[in-house]
């Protein structure tokens, strides 16, 4: 019975996409008519270095089955070097979660530039399988 | 926010873009019942002027405070939905867009799904919308220069369009002449005018206007600051010739201890001859010597008679000591045009260039039609032979897999000029061997028919190989040209002494390292990425950076021309009122809530946060500040906050997109 149910659920994604690569490569995905999961749904911040660790905990607790993190390369960062924040928070913050028990594919980072329409696509379709692999994150309140 | 939230949803159409996947009115339906929600209306193209009415009229007469607009990319028309809610009396930053087109019609098969998605992507904007402010944007002052990077006809263009305008233009060039691609050219398509009487004097009209300061034999180093007040420097490389000295006259040249030239021309790609002390063309501008110490015997020994020196006499223009120099600019735009790259046709290693003498690419054989080209625009063979047949071979590096997918756009008509030119000048028959002919454009048809009908023999058909491997007697000595013509079924070998191939338009090798300098985007085959290709095709994401020309994708002179105008003109108006209204995202700190710890300190690319040590709390500089939020995220105690990017904003659009 809960085998069915989780075949029935739709993973949900949250991705945080920085406005100036990432957030261009999934308007490029838009315009070359790439079919991707509608699972992912994208929140956009000015650089990726904006994103507190506390918005993706806040989003596996409102029900999010994995969060993606995405940027500009290193060495393109519209802030120079915001990136390289993004990824140490990411490091720290992906040790913190597996010691919780989140399984490793909950938590993905990736660089996608402006003109990887079809990498955003390929991480999204992905990104999704692996979730939905996984199954519904199941919180037990902290048991 | 003390006023409750009266929010307006308007949920677009787009057409049928949005309408054929989406199911609009049950989402208006839905946002109806959100929280906060007045009114969702529905309309086919929310960004005509019916659509930003039909926002004006709710907020006037409703009395909406909060606006929320389901269409396409805010990067299109965020600017459009708050210009509209500005003219309506309402701050422009109670406006908020959600992308469902290019995040959910566009990309969703499934109606059902995407309806869903739709949903929870309104759900999430009328969640953040409601916390929204009222924000002012910051004036900053900006400068009127502009630094045009690239002397080639776009930045020429550009230049003097501009410097007509009244503006001081900075224009870089990194060779030791402006020109370009198109100095190298004998004529042009589809007039056949010669390319030199109609850019040379553009050049010479550069060098004599008094808003244009030329840096020739430069390359810009670093850019710093933003729009408006950008800090470039830039290296002028030493000539070794002090250019206010130098009047051009060749002496110098003709007495170097170099009786003839000998080291090959690099403007000549090679198949002409320079010496150490040398002027690229007898046009160049500006039209000054320049000394390779590569192969200069002063600098190599230290012993030269220094014959050069003598003939310059009184002049007292070399100057063996020169030593490169970094000159500092301030400008309030850049435009980049820095042009194309051709490509490497020795990839193809089928089509022997590079191994086979008679095979040439063909931006020499411009060279070798160029009336100052190294034969005097005769079409000589490397080996001294005037060639009796020739094969011109379209697409080389474009609309192939293994290389470029983007087809050039220009070489189908450069191949047919160059057709024509060589049948005028030696009477050979002329093969062109295209995949398809391509050329739309004012009088490029009509150019083709008339070059069909100077008896060109036409093949359709990709060539497999150019060989000097002989199969019959008629073949030896020759280069054999191998094709399939598929309009008639047959492998044709075609003996010819020329082989000229009509290479790709490529991005700059260095294309990188600008775009890293000022901050812009590639698209994926190596061009600068415009903001919009249609709306804003010379704009680039970074505010106050423009694109002209082939750095942009390939494109003919008439098109560079106009682009160039374009950048101009967009640079011109952008900062035409001395001050420009910069976004209201930066980042700020309560003090009361700030423990003084420092971390954001470090944090900040800009250097705009400091340390008040009266009051041990660290304070933010709005002029430095860019709004990046990195020490937003990183404050322990939560006393900085980001405009338009607030936490709670944030955390209630998390929830919204998980909403369904």
């Amino acid at each position: 019975m809960i085998e069915m149910q989780k075949q029935e659920t739709e993973p949900r994604i949250v991705a945080f996409v920085c406005n100036w690569c990432t957030y261009i490569a999934a308007d490029a995905a838009g315009v070359a008519r790439a079919r991707y999961a509608p699972n992912v749904r994208l929140i956009r911040t000015m650089c990726s270095g904006r994103v507190d660790p506390q918005f993706i905990l806040t989003a596996f607790e409102k029900g999010a089955d994995g969060v993606l993190l995405c940027g500009c390369h290193p060495r393109d960062c519209h802030y120079s070097a915001g990136n390289y924040k993004t990824l140490r928070r990411y490091t720290l913050l992906k040790k913190l979660l597996s010691q919780m028990g989140f399984e490793d594919d909950r938590l993905r980072l990736e660089w996608i530039s402006a003109s990887e329409a079809e990498k955003f696509r390929k991480v999204v379709d992905d990104m999704t399988e692996r979730v939905r692999k996984l199954g519904p994150l199941e919180l037990n309140g902290g048991d | 926010m003390t006023e409750e939230p009266k929010i307006g949803v308007y949920i677009c159409d787009c057409g049928f873009n949005i309408a054929s996947v989406v199911n609009v009115p049950e989402v208006v339906d839905y946002a109806k019942g959100l929280k906060g929600v007045a009114v969702a209306r529905e309309y086919k193209y929310m960004c005509s002027s019916p659509g930003q009415e039909m926002i004006q009229k709710d907020l006037r007469e409703m009395g909406l405070n909060r606006v929320v607009v389901a269409s396409c990319s805010p990067h299109l028309h965020e600017a459009t939905f708050r210009r509209a809610a500005e003219a309506a009396g309402a701050n422009p930053f109670l406006v908020h867009m959600v992308n469902i087109r290019e995040q959910v019609s566009w990309v969703t098969k499934d109606p059902r799904r995407a309806t869903e998605k739709a949903k929870a992507l309104v759900a999430a904007g009328v969640a953040r919308v409601a916390l929204h402010s009222p924000l002012e944007r910051r004036s900053v002052p900006v400068r009127s220069e502009i630094l045009i990077v690239g002397g080639g006809i776009a930045g020429i263009q550009a230049a003097l369009t501009a410097a007509e305008a009244g503006r001081h233009i900075y224009l870089v060039e990194r060779e030791p002449s402006i020109g370009g691609h198109m100095a190298k050219f004998d004529k042009t398509f589809p007039t056949l005018d010669c390319a030199a009487c109609i850019l040379t004097p553009k050049m010479t009209a550069v060098k004599n206007h008094p808003n244009i300061t030329l840096l020739s034999y430069s390359d810009v180093v670093s850019v710093d600051g933003f729009v408006g007040n950008f800090k470039v420097s830039v290296r002028r490389k030493p000539r070794y010739v002090d250019e206010a000295k130098c009047v051009g006259c060749f002496e110098c040249i003709e007495q170097c201890v170099y009786k003839t030239a000998k080291f090959p021309s690099e403007f000549d790609l090679g198949l002409g001859k320079r010496k150490p002390i040398y002027i690229p063309f007898p046009q160049a501008i500006p039209l000054v010597a320049v000394i390779d110490p590569g192969t200069c015997i002063e600098f190599k020994t230290g012993h030269c008679k220094q014959t050069c020196v003598d003939a310059c006499g009184d002049r007292d223009a070399i100057d063996f000591h020169q030593k490169e120099q970094l000159v500092d600019l301030d400008v309030g735009t850049i435009i980049v045009a820095t042009g194309f790259h051709v490509f490497d046709a020795s990839r193809m290693t089928n089509y022997g260039y590079g191994k086979l003498p008679g095979v040439y690419n063909a931006l020499e054989v411009e060279r070798l039609a160029a009336s100052n080209g190294p034969t005097g625009g005769e079409f000589v063979l490397r080996d001294g032979r005037k060639p009796k047949a020739v094969a011109i071979v379209h697409c080389v590096g474009s609309r192939d897999e293994h290389y470029n997918t983007y087809c050039s756009k220009v070489c189908c008509m450069y191949s047919l000029k160059l057709a024509h030119l060589v049948k005028e000048r030696t009477g050979a028959e002329i093969y062109n061997f295209y995949i398809d002919m391509r050329t739309p454009g004012k009088g490029y048809e009509e150019f083709y028919h008339r070059l069909i009908a100077e008896n060109l023999h036409l093949v359709r058909g990709k060539v497999a190989e150019v060989t000097d491997i002989a199969e019959a007697p008629a073949e030896e000595g020759r280069l054999v040209v191998v094709a399939e013509d598929t309009l008639l079924g047959v492998i044709r070998r075609v003996p010819v002494d020329m082989v000229i191939l009509s290479v790709a338009i490529e991005p700059q090798p260095d294309r990188e390292d600008v775009r890293r300098m000022l901050n812009m985007s590639c698209s994926s085959e190596g061009f600068f990425l415009e903001k919009h290709p249609k709306l804003a095709p010379v704009s680039t994401m970074s505010d106050g950076i423009f694109i002209a020309g082939t750095c942009q994708g390939p494109k003919d002179i008439p098109e560079t021309v106009a682009q160039a105008e374009a950048a101009a003109a967009e640079a011109i108006a952008l900062t035409s009122k001395g001050s420009i209204l910069l976004e209201p995202n930066l980042a700020s700190i309560e003090e009361g809530l700030c423990s003084g710890c420092q971390v954001c300190i470090p944090l900040c690319p800009y250097n705009a946060i400091e340390l008040d040590r009266e009051k041990m709390v660290a304070r933010i500089s709005d002029v430095l500040c860019k709004g990046c939020g990195v020490c937003v995220a990183a404050c322990p105690s939560g006393a900085i906050s980001q405009r338009m990017f607030e936490d709670d904003q944030l955390l209630q659009e998390i929830e919204g997109v998980l909403s369904r």
